[in-house]
């Protein structure tokens, strides 16, 4: 396992993996107030353009952010997220979420890693490019 | 609209974050997996360096309802692709679908039970662009958060595109 105190730059942090569709989709239309047509009715996405309904852009942010929450210890933070979202998460694809380590630098008891972003669908394409920034305790 | 830049959209007061809204929201992201401990078992968030539980970072207490909400008379539903427009008061572009396009945020201190949250949205920028759907709007507004004691617990920007 690749640890957040230990990490290097071009290391891989575990990804995250979920089968999405109306389940995902309206479980976190619940909480987010999202009801939203094109989440919620392949009609609807059709006539967006989609060949069915798409997932919440803001559920794959909320993918990355769990990601990173997984492999972070207690005490570290997230300080910074980006995400473009360059395709749409159809009814049941895969969105797999994977962290590239691209920067680590430490500095008063704080070991801040940048890392690349990416969720892909599971035919490889490109959903959410992006970027995040955490912050781990140096010193329990 | 170019006009518009830089002006407010909203200014929303959050009600009192609850355990219960933190717990849902762990609940609905992490589904189907069980969401960890520390968003529902109070015991064993307080052993943790937080002391307590806190919030997913990404987690929105403004879904639903605000305590101090926009006013009714200029808030169309945020589905209407000329929102932004209607709530500072300017015509829109009048186009037809809008999706999410991205999203960057910073995050300061943790949102917790009991906080109250303020929420300052400006429109940051206009951008044009030309997609496989055709000329498109590229809008980008920033969104303040700060917490009762007026600290920062979030700056975000979220761009949308219409066509």
């Amino acid at each position: 396992m690749t640890e957040p105190l230990t990490v290097a730059v071009g290391d891989q942090i575990p990804a995250f993996t979920r089968t999405t569709g109306l389940h995902e989709w309206n479980r976190y239309a619940a909480v987010n107030d999202e009801f939203v047509s094109i989440h919620m009715d392949d009609e609807a996405g059709r006539a967006a353009g989609f060949p069915s309904a798409i997932g919440m852009g803001r559920l794959q942010w909320s993918y990355v952010h769990v990601m990173l929450r997984s492999w972070l210890p207690p005490g570290g933070r997230i300080r910074h997220v980006r995400t473009q979202l360059r395709s749409p998460n159809l009814k049941g694809a895969t969105v797999n979420v994977s962290a590239t380590v691209t920067a680590v630098r430490e500095g008063d008891g704080i070991r801040t890693i940048d890392l690349d972003i990416m969720c892909v669908d599971q035919d490889g394409s490109q959903l959410a490019p992006g970027s995040a920034t955490v912050e781990v305790p140096l010193a329990s | 609209m170019a006009a518009a830049v830089g002006g407010v959209l909203a200014v929303r007061v959050s009600y009192p974050v609850s355990a219960s809204d933190i717990r849902r929201w762990a609940i609905a992201v992490y589904f189907p997996d069980r969401p960890p401990r520390q968003y529902w078992d109070a015991a064993y968030a307080a052993t943790l360096p937080t002391g307590g539980i806190v919030a997913p970072e990404e987690f929105n207490p403004f879904a639903w309802m605000a305590a101090v909400p926009e006013a009714p008379a200029i808030k169309p539903s945020s589905t209407h692709p000329d929102s932004v427009e209607i709530r500072l008061g300017v015509p829109g572009p009048g186009l037809t679908f809008q999706l999410n396009a991205g999203m960057e945020s910073e995050y300061g201190v943790w949102m917790r039970p009991g906080d109250v949250i303020t929420s300052v949205t400006s429109l940051k920028h206009y951008r044009e662009t030309a997609g496989r759907l055709g000329l498109m709007l590229i809008t980008t507004l920033e969104d303040r958060w700060t917490n009762q004691a007026g600290e920062l617990v979030q700056l975000a920007q979220s761009t949308s595109i219409r066509y």
